[in-house]
C-alpha cells in the first residue's frame, strides 16, 4: 500500500521535472547564435529560398509555437538532423551509444567493486592502514581532474611502461570488430569466442575505464565509508551485540546490510558524475562515444546534435535517478511496508 | 556576577576546545596555507613569474625542467612556470566570482521560497529540480557552448550550476526557523517576520555556507579546467590550467612529458587544498560532531 | 545469601579531545537473586554507562579505569572476548532505551529473537520459530505470527519494547538490565511494561537492574535503590527506606522534589548543576551543590558506610556513618 503511493508520487514529480528539462534545452537552442535555416539551406541559398526554410521550420512562429513543435518532435523520435554528418541524431546516436555504454558499464564495475569494499572495511578498521588508503582515495581522487588522470595514466602505462595501447579508440585498427550483438565489444568477443578482438578490445578499454572508475570511485567511496560509521554508531548495533552476536556477524549482517540501502542511492548521484566524466574521457581516449560526437558538435557549432545531446543526458539521468529512488523504495522496508 | 564569570569561562573554555581541535587537524592547517600561498603567488603573479608568460623563445623550445626554466618551455619555448602562475589568476578568479554569485542568488533565492511557501516555493523548487537533473558539468557545457566562450560566460555557466545547493540549504534553514516555536510566540506577539527570520536565519546560515562555499571552489577550479581542457572554456592565448594540460596532452606519445604533468598538478593541488579546508571547517562547524570523537 | 552481580569501585573514563570524561567514578553495588533494583540518577551520571560496562559493551574512546564485576562466581572484566559473548543474551540481557532503534529496521522483528535461540540454544529453525512465538504471546503480543513477519516501523512502541523484552528474556537470563525501558512510553504503556517486567522477573527467578531517572517507577516496582550522581554512588538502600528516610543530601532532595497529591510541600529545587565529568573535582561530586558540605568533602571521596540494616551512604555528613575517605 505504502509502496504503491511512494511510487506514484516518484513518478508525478518526474513530469514536471522532464518538462522543465525540455525548457531548458529550449532555451539553450532558441539562445544559440545562429540561423539554423542559414545553415540548413546552405552557402549558395538565396534569400527567399532561406526565409522558405525558415518558414518550413518553423522559425517565424512566436516562441510557445516553436517550442510546441520542439516537443511533439521529441515525443515523435524526432531529434533533428546533424549539419555535420548530414544524418538524423537519432541515427549517430544509435550508432555512438554501445561504446558510451560500455565504457561507462566497465568504470561503474570498477568503482563499485573495489569503492564499496573499501569503504565498508574503512568504517569498520578505523584509524587504521585501510582507512588512510581509503580515505588517501577519497580526498586525492575527488582532487585529480579526470582528464589529468587519464593522460598521467597514458604516460605510465603506455609511455614509460608499455602495458597499455596507445589510446586510439575501441579496438586496434587492424583487427575487425567483433559481430554486432549488443554492440559491446568485449561482450560481443566473448559471445562470439572471438580471441583477437575480445583481447584487443580489453587492451583498448583498460585505460580508459580505469581512468572514469578512478574518478568514480573516489566520492563512491567517501560517502560508503561515512554511511557505515554512521550505522555502526547506531542502536540496534549496540543492542544486536549486546544480545551476545559475535561482533563479524554484527558488522557484517545486521550494520552492512541496512548500510548498503542507501549506498543504491548513492550509486544513482555517482551515475551522474559518470557522465558528466564520460565526455573528458572520451575526447582523452579518442573514445568514439556520445560524448565526443556532443563535443565535435559542440565544436562545429552543429546545434541538432548538441541539444539532443544535453537532452538525453538529462533524461537518462532523470530515468537512473527514478529507478534507484524505486529499488531504494523496494529494499527498505520502511518504505515497501507502509 | 558570579553567572557573567561563569559565562565569559565558559567560552573562553569553548574557543579553546574549538582552537586546540583546529591544531589537532595540522594536515587542514597545511592546506589552508597552500591556498594563503596559492593566492598570494595568483596576485603577485606579475612581480613573481620569471618569464613573461607570452614571451616566446625559439631557442628554447620543448626543453625539459631546468634551472632555466623549472617547469620545461613548450613548442613556441614560453617558460611553463611563468603560464602556470598566470594562469592561477584566471582559475581562482573565475571559481571565487561564480562562487560569490552562485552564493547570493541561491540565497535569496533560498530565502525567498522558504519564507514564502506557497507556489512561490514550488516554482523555484521545481526548477532547482529541473536544474539538478543535468549533471553539473553538462550543463554547464551547454551554457558555454550557447552564450559563447567569452570568460564572463564561463563564470555564469559556472555560477548557474552551482546555485541550487545554496538554494536548498537556505530554504532549509528557513523552514527550520519558521517551525522554531520561539518564532511563533514572537508572532504571536507581534514581531514582524522579517525581524525573526534575520535574527535567527542568518547565524544558522552562515557556517554551512561557509563550508559549501569552499567545497565548491574546488569543484568551480574542476569545472573551468574541464570546459577549457575541451576547448569550451577560457581561450587561449590566456594561460588557464586546464587549457595547458590539453595542449600538453599530444607530447605525451613523444615523451614531453612536463607539459601536461605540472598544469594538471596545480589544479589538483588547488582542488585538494580547498577540499582539505572545507573537510575540517565542516568537522569543526557541525555540532554534532563536536565532543567525543 | 550471595548476591549475584557484584559491582566494586567500578571507574569508567572515555577519552576525548579535551581529556578524559570521568564517567563512573568508584561505583560499587550489588543484585541480589531474584530482586529488582532500581539505578536512579540524573541523565549523565553513569546510570548507563555502568549497564554498558556490566556487558563489556564499552568501546573506545571509553575504557575501564579500575574496579570489578563478579557474576555467578567469575570476573567479568577479566573474560576473553568469546566468553563474555557468550554471558552476552544468554546470562545477562539488557533492553535499551527508545525500542524503535534498539530494533534492527531491515529484519522481521519474529527473526531478530529467533536467532538468539538459534545461536545461544542452538535449536533448529522450526523449533526456534515455535519458542519465539511462544514468547511474544507471552509478552503479551496479539496476533504473534503476523507480527513476529513484521518490521519495527510497523510497531508502536510499546509493541516495540514488548519485543525487545522478549529478546532479553529469550533465554531466560539471569540478568536483566533495563535502560529506561519506559521513556517515551505513554504513561499506561508505560505502566504495563513495568508490570510485565516484574511478572515475567519472578516468573523466572531472573533479577532486574532498573535504570531510571523517574523516582515514581523506582517507588512501584523496586525492591531497593541505588542512587548516582554525576558518576558516583552516593546511597543504596531497601526502597521504602529510601523514600521514608533518605540519608544522603542528594538523595533527600530528590526525594523533596517530588510532587505529592496528599499534602502541600514547598517543592524545592535542587540548586546548580551537575559539575562537568570533564576534569570533575576531586572528593564528593556533589560538594558544590550540598547544604551539608564540609571541608572534607571537597578533597576526598568518601567511603560507603552502612547508616542502618541494609542501608548505605557514601557521606561525611551523615550521622553514624563516621564516613572514612574511599580508597582512591
Amino acid at each position: 500500500m505504502g509502496f504503491g503511493r511512494y511510487l506514484t508520487h516518484r513518478l508525478l514529480l518526474v513530469v514536471p521535472t522532464l518538462v522543465g528539462v525540455t525548457l531548458i534545452t529550449f532555451t539553450l537552442t532558441y539562445l544559440l547564435p545562429g540561423n539554423p535555416a542559414l545553415v540548413k539551406a546552405g552557402p549558395l541559398a538565396t534569400p527567399e529560398h532561406i526565409e522558405e526554410m525558415e518558414r518550413q521550420m518553423g522559425l517565424d512562429r512566436p516562441v510557445h509555437v516553436q517550442y510546441w513543435r520542439y516537443v511533439s518532435g521529441l515525443l515523435r523520435g524526432d531529434l533533428g538532423e546533424s549539419s555535420s554528418t548530414g544524418r538524423p541524431v537519432v541515427e549517430d546516436f544509435r550508432q555512438r551509444v554501445p561504446a558510451t555504454l560500455e565504457l561507462t558499464l566497465a568504470s561503474l564495475l570498477i568503482a563499485a567493486l573495489v569503492g564499496i569494499p573499501l569503504g565498508v572495511l574503512a568504517a569498520v578498521h578505523r584509524d587504521t592502514a585501510i582507512d588512510h588508503v581509503s580515505r588517501l582515495i577519497g580526498v586525492g581522487g575527488v582532487a585529480m581532474p579526470s582528464f589529468w588522470t587519464g593522460l598521467l595514466l597514458v604516460y605510465v602505462c603506455f609511455y614509460l611502461a608499455g602495458v597499455a595501447p596507445a589510446p586510439l579508440g575501441r579496438i586496434a585498427p587492424e583487427i575487425p570488430a567483433p559481430a554486432g550483438i549488443t554492440g559491446l565489444y568485449v561482450v560481443d568477443a566473448l559471445l562470439t569466442a572471438d580471441v583477437p578482438a575480445l583481447v584487443s578490445s580489453a587492451h583498448q578499454l583498460m585505460l580508459p575505464a580505469l581512468t572514469l572508475g578512478f574518478a568514480v570511485m573516489a566520492p563512491l567511496t567517501r560517502m560508503v565509508r561515512a554511511t557505515m560509521l554512521e550505522i555502526l554508531e547506531s542502536d540496534f548495533v549496540k543492542a544486536a551485540w549486546a544480545a551476545g552476536l559475535p561482533r563479524r556477524r554484527v558488522i557484517y549482517g545486521d550494520a552492512l546490510r541496512n548500510a548498503l540501502i542507501p549506498v543504491i542511492t548513492l550509486l544513482g548521484v555517482i551515475f551522474g558524475f559518470l557522465m558528466a566524466g564520460n565526455v573528458v574521457v572520451e575526447i582523452v581516449f579518442a573514445w568514439p562515444g556520445l560524448g565526443n560526437y556532443a563535443i565535435t558538435a559542440l565544436m562545429t557549432k552543429d546545434p541538432g546534435p548538441i541539444q539532443s545531446f544535453v537532452l538525453f543526458v538529462a533524461v537518462v539521468y532523470v530515468l537512473i535517478n527514478l529507478t534507484v529512488d524505486l529499488l531504494y523504495g523496494l529494499a527498505d522496508p520502511r518504505i515497501r511496508f507502509r | 556576577m558570579a553567572a557573567v564569570v561563569a559565562q565569559r569561562a565558559e567560552t573562553r573554555r569553548a574557543s579553546a576546545r574549538l582552537w586546540r581541535r583546529a591544531q589537532r587537524n595540522r594536515l587542514s592547517f597545511a592546506a589552508l596555507g597552500v591556498i594563503a600561498a596559492i593566492t598570494l603567488v595568483a596576485l603577485a603573479a606579475p612581480w613573481l613569474a620569471p618569464y613573461d608568460p607570452d614571451a616566446t623563445d625559439a631557442t628554447a623550445a620543448l626543453a625539459s625542467v631546468s634551472r632555466a626554466h623549472w617547469l620545461g618551455t613548450d613548442l613556441y619555448g614560453r617558460d611553463q612556470l611563468s603560464r602556470i602562475i598566470h594562469a592561477a589568476r584566471v582559475d581562482l578568479l573565475v571559481a571565487l566570482v561564480a562562487t560569490a554569485m552562485a552564493l547570493t542568488t541561491g540565497s535569496l533565492l533560498g530565502a525567498l521560497a522558504g519564507y514564502r511557501g506557497g507556489w512561490i516555493d514550488q516554482l523555484v523548487m521545481r526548477a532547482i529540480d529541473s536544474v539538478m537533473a543535468f549533471p553539473a558539468f553538462i550543463l554547464a557545457m551547454a551554457i558555454t557552448a550557447t552564450l559563447g566562450n567569452s570568460t564572463a560566460y564561463v563564470v555564469a555557466a559556472i555560477a548557474i550550476t552551482h546555485v541550487p545547493i545554496y538554494t536548498r540549504l537556505i530554504r532549509g534553514e528557513m523552514l527550520k526557523v519558521r517551525e522554531t516555536e520561539y518564532a511563533e510566540a514572537a508572532r504571536t506577539v507581534g514581531n514582524p517576520g522579517h525581524r525573526i527570520v534575520l535574527r535567527h536565519l542568518l547565524p544558522n546560515c552562515v557556517p554551512p555556507l561557509i563550508v559549501q562555499a569552499t567545497l565548491a571552489m574546488g569543484f568551480a577550479i574542476l569545472t573551468v579546467a574541464a570546459l577549457s581542457f575541451l576547448g569550451l572554456g577560457i581561450q587561449p592565448p590566456q594561460s588557464e590550467w586546464g587549457a595547458m594540460t590539453a595542449e600538453g596532452a599530444g607530447y605525451i606519445v613523444s615523451g614531453e612529458w612536463w607539459l601536461f604533468l605540472f598544469p594538471g598538478l596545480a589544479i589538483m593541488v588547488t582542488v585538494l587544498a580547498f577540499n582539505l579546508v572545507g573537510d575540517t571547517l565542516r568537522d569543526l562547524l557541525d555540532p554534532r560532531m563536536q565532543g567525543v570523537r | 545469601m550471595t548476591p549475584l552481580l557484584t559491582v566494586r569501585d567500578l571507574t569508567v573514563h572515555f577519552d576525548t579531545d579535551d581529556g578524559p570524561v570521568e564517567a563512573v567514578d568508584g561505583a560499587s553495588f550489588v543484585v541480589e537473586p531474584g530482586e529488582i533494583l532500581g539505578l536512579v540518577g540524573e541523565s549523565g551520571s553513569g546510570k548507563s554507562v555502568t549497564a554498558l560496562t556490566i556487558l563489556r559493551l564499552i568501546r573506545p574512546p571509553g575504557r575501564v579505569v579500575s574496579g570489578s564485576i563478579g557474576f555467578e562466581g567469575r570476573e567479568l572484566l577479566a573474560l576473553g572476548e568469546d566468553e563474555m559473548r557468550a554471558v552476552r543474551g544468554a546470562r545477562i540481557s539488557m533492553v535499551f532505551q527508545s525500542p524503535r532503534t534498539a530494533l534492527n529496521p531491515v529484519l522481521p522483528v519474529g527473526r531478530q529473537i529467533a536467532r538468539l535461540y538459534r545461536l545461544h540454544q542452538g535449536l533448529a529453525p522450526a523449533e526456534a520459530e515455535r519458542r519465539t512465538l511462544e514468547m511474544l504471546t507471552l509478552v503479551g503480543i496479539p496476533e504473534p505470527e503476523r507480527r513476529a513477519r513484521q518490521y519495527a516501523h510497523q510497531l508502536s512502541g510499546g509493541m516495540c519494547q514488548r519485543v525487545m523484552i522478549a529478546m532479553a528474556l529469550a533465554t531466560s537470563p539471569r540478568l536483566l538490565l533495563a535502560d529506561e525501558p519506559t521513556t517515551g512510553l505513554d504513561v499506561s504503556i508505560a505502566a504495563q511494561i513495568l508490570d510485565l517486567m516484574i511478572e515475567l522477573g519472578r516468573r523466572t527467578g531472573a533479577s532486574i537492574l532498573l535504570i531510571t531517572h523517574d523516582l515514581g517507577v523506582v517507588a512501584g516496582v523496586c525492591d531497593r535503590v541505588a542512587v548516582m550522581h554525576a558518576g558516583q554512588l552516593v546511597e543504596c538502600a531497601e526502597v521504602h527506606a529510601l523514600f521514608k528516610r533518605p540519608a544522603h543530601p542528594y538523595t533527600r532532595a530528590l526525594v523533596n522534589a517530588i510532587p505529592r497529591v496528599d499534602r502541600e510541600v514547598v517543592m524545592e529545587p535542587i540548586p546548580g548543576a551537575v559539575p562537568s565529568l570533564l576534569g570533575p573535582p576531586p572528593g564528593c561530586r556533589y560538594a558544590g551543590r550540598c547544604p551539608d558540605v564540609l571541608d572534607v568533602c571537597r578533597t576526598a571521596r568518601p567511603a560507603v558506610a552502612a547508616v542502618a540494616d541494609g542501608h548505605e551512604v557514601a557521606c561525611y555528613a551523615v550521622e553514624g556513618t563516621r564516613g572514612a575517605a574511599a580508597r582512591r
